[in-house]
């Protein structure tokens, strides 16, 4: 079995990362994110990986872009304000079909914003995360566990499609320790590099070539092959929690740290007989459109988005699967505030308790 | 001489440069030093943003085309993680000196063990002629007509003399293509630096003067001559920091 | 002696700059790219010093080993 652990999120995400073939890691200082390069600083040479501090977010992620095209399984982390920077190098890992781990823990945005915790980043997670119109697989875990879990097959997913994938998730859940179980080591081997990277160690004797600049025809090509893989991931890799829905009048829909209020906030209304249920979306993008569209709306009254932002960011993509056949309601905290048990509680009762917002 | 072949890393077709270009003879020499070194499969080309991209279509060798001004940072991800490999950045002056400063300076103050090359022709060519942090006082661009001006634009670059005084760099040389003797001297550089790196030395850096004749709108004939009587008294050819050598 | 790609060439006009002995010209013959390229007026007086070879940014000039078969 694995290992237990008490372990920072931000600190079980380094180790995770590791355990699951990470040799290549480049980042910038930013809160609340540090623990992520202090652990992987010291840890990485342990298992004859790279850790190297860039002189901005811009050049990490640069680093791992040339890190990934010789088949090295590589990551960078930053919070909202680097991820923007970083955003130029996203976007060419996703020209150039490069596989990498991103992992921003958000803080209250925009600009510098607030150093404190933020779900403001959902937008250009899931939308844009560089210019040029591309996705990467959007996770949002919300506990240590599911961080260790998900960074742990990362790569797995983003080798699969040669794609860039991001793990979202805000200072809270960086920051707060919990016990962890870890799995194994995964065994990295050089000279099984992939086939399409520029490493010579797998015997390959012809001419590699990995670019972000194509002619126009194949471009064209590129983006419809992307539009397909986007396509196949809601087919195939969308991740959701339901909970308590079967029966709910009301159903909330939050992802990461606003989950995790929300699900006590659905338990102590159930309890006083109300039927609220629960839709943590795992996968923001490919995003759980189903769980949303498929509900009863004969019985469904309406729809909690809860965020910890202002305004509320997936309430866009909940609307266009509710398709007006409930009202939307929205709660949040924002800037740096943090969502607590009773804001949370008394905003869902409200509304479910006052049948309108 | 006994012999001159075509370098193995050059495609079949001739390159993407303009008839005078001189990025076509650096690109040259850089595959005839690794010819020279038996480093043709070992050698990896980060290839930077401007006409030096045109390389992506006329270097036969193993290419990572990477983004405007960061190629230093993905040679440092690329070198650091194959160290065996024989890498090199082949950058023009835009991309070095202006968007790729941070980048450049942080790599060569890391002595990252790689080789930066880079073709200073003082003008952003590939976008169509724009002011560079290279121009020339007075040299005219299509975003300074009447000439340079150091009130509003400062000074030329002189990246070789930046770069030298880092501590990590242990070989940093600049040479102009503008004559055979130039020519000579820059294939020894470009020799040398690899050589260093194959040795594990740490960071090279050899700046190569080029032309742009299409935008500094001069035949290639002129180019040259332009070079002798305006580029080469102000970025002097030459060796500004040797550390092998003063270790001997 | 020297061999010239005509395909590769651009008529920069280096090699003709260059050449010690001035025994490259022009010639009046375009190649398929549109460019004229040179040949040797005098191929007796070609030293193979191969400073054209050198300073031809194409890589159009090549300088085979002695011995090997070349013009006959």
């Amino acid at each position: 079995m694995g290992e237990k652990r008490f372990m920072k999120g931000n600190e079980a995400i380094a180790e995770a990362a590791v355990r699951g073939g990470c040799r290549f890691f480049a980042g910038y200082p930013i809160t609340p994110q540090n623990e992520i390069p202090e652990y992987l600083s010291w840890r990485l040479p342990e298992v004859g990986g790279v850790y190297v501090q860039g002189e901005s977010e811009i050049s990490s992620v640069n680093m791992v872009y040339g890190a990934s095209a010789m088949g090295t399984r590589a990551m960078t982390s930053s919070s909202g304000p680097g991820i923007s920077l970083k955003a130029e190098g996203i976007s060419y890992l996703a020209a150039a079909m490069l596989p990498a781990l991103v992992v921003n823990i958000s803080r209250g945005g925009p600009g510098l914003g607030s150093i404190q915790p933020a779900q403001s980043d959902y937008l250009q997670a899931t939308k844009a995360l560089g210019h040029g119109g591309f996705h990467c697989m959007v996770f949002a875990p919300n506990s240590a566990q599911e961080a260790v879990d998900t960074v742990y097959e990362a790569w797995e997913y983003a080798e699969r499609d040669r794609n860039p994938v991001l793990v979202l998730m805000d200072g809270c859940l960086g920051n707060i320790m919990e016990e962890v179980e870890l799995p194994p080591m995964k065994e990295v081997i050089p000279e099984e590099a992939p086939e399409w990277s520029l490493s010579r160690r797998n015997g390959r004797d012809y001419q590699g070539n990995i670019t972000p600049i194509y002619t126009e025809p194949i471009l064209e090509g590129l983006n419809a092959m992307a539009g397909e893989m986007y396509k196949a991931w809601e087919e195939d890799d969308v991740k959701v929690e339901e909970f308590m829905v079967d029966d709910a009048e009301y159903v909330v829909v939050a992802y990461g740290i606003a989950s995790r209020v929300s699900k006590e906030a659905v338990l102590k209304l159930r309890e006083e007989g109300y039927k609220v249920g629960l839709i943590r979306p795992i996968t923001l993008f490919p995003f759980p459109k189903k769980s949303i569209h498929d509900l009863d709306y004969s019985r469904v009254k309406g729809i909690i988005d809860v965020e910890m932002t202002i305004p509320a960011q997936m309430r866009d993509d909940i609307e266009l699967q509710v398709l007006e056949r409930c009202p939307v309601y929205e709660y949040g905290r924002s800037g740096g505030c943090l969502l607590d048990d009773d804001g949370v509680y008394e905003a869902i009762k409200d509304i479910v308790a006052g049948g309108e917002a | 001489m006994a012999e001159y072949k075509r370098a193995s890393l050059l495609a079949d077709s001739p390159s993407g440069y303009c008839p005078g270009c001189l990025h076509g003879l650096a690109t040259k020499l850089i595959a005839e030093v690794i010819d020279d070194l038996g480093q043709a499969d070992n050698s990896l080309n980060v290839i930077s943003v401007g006409c030096s991209a045109l390389n992506l279509l006329y270097w036969s060798g193993d290419n990572l085309s990477v983004a405007h001004g960061r190629a230093p940072a993905a040679a440092t991800g690329i070198k650091r993680t194959n160290p065996e490999r024989l890498v090199f950045a082949y950058q023009g002056d835009g991309d070095l000196a202006a968007i790729g400063l941070a980048e450049i300076m942080s790599a060569a103050n890391r002595g990252e063990n790689f080789t930066v090359i880079f073709a200073n022709n003082q003008t952003y060519g590939m976008t169509g002629g724009q002011m560079a942090p290279t121009t020339l006082i007075g040299q005219k661009t299509t975003t300074s007509i009447y000439g340079r001006d150091p009130q509003t634009t400062g000074y030329p670059m002189k990246m070789c003399e930046l770069i030298s005084t880092l501590e990590a760099p242990v070989f940093v040389a600049r040479y102009a293509l503008n004559s055979p003797k130039g020519v000579n001297d820059a294939r020894k550089g470009i020799k040398k630096a690899f050589e260093l790196q194959l040795a594990g030395k740490g960071f090279t850096f050899i700046e190569l003067l080029t032309n742009c004749p299409t935008n500094w709108k001069m035949s290639p004939m002129q180019t040259l001559e332009y070079m002798n009587t305006n580029t080469i008294p102000y970025f002097k050819p030459g060796i500004y920091k040797d550390k092998e050598a003063d270790v001997k | 002696m020297i061999e010239i790609n005509a395909s590769l060439c651009k008529n920069c006009g280096y090699c003709i700059k260059f050449c010690p002995r001035q025994i490259l010209e022009i010639g009046n013959v375009r190649n398929r790219r549109g460019h004229f390229y040179p040949h040797l007026t005098d191929a007796d007086k070609c030293t193979s010093c191969a400073i054209c070879a050198s300073m031809c940014p194409e890589g159009a000039i090549e300088l085979p080993p002695k011995g090997a078969d070349s013009h006959g």
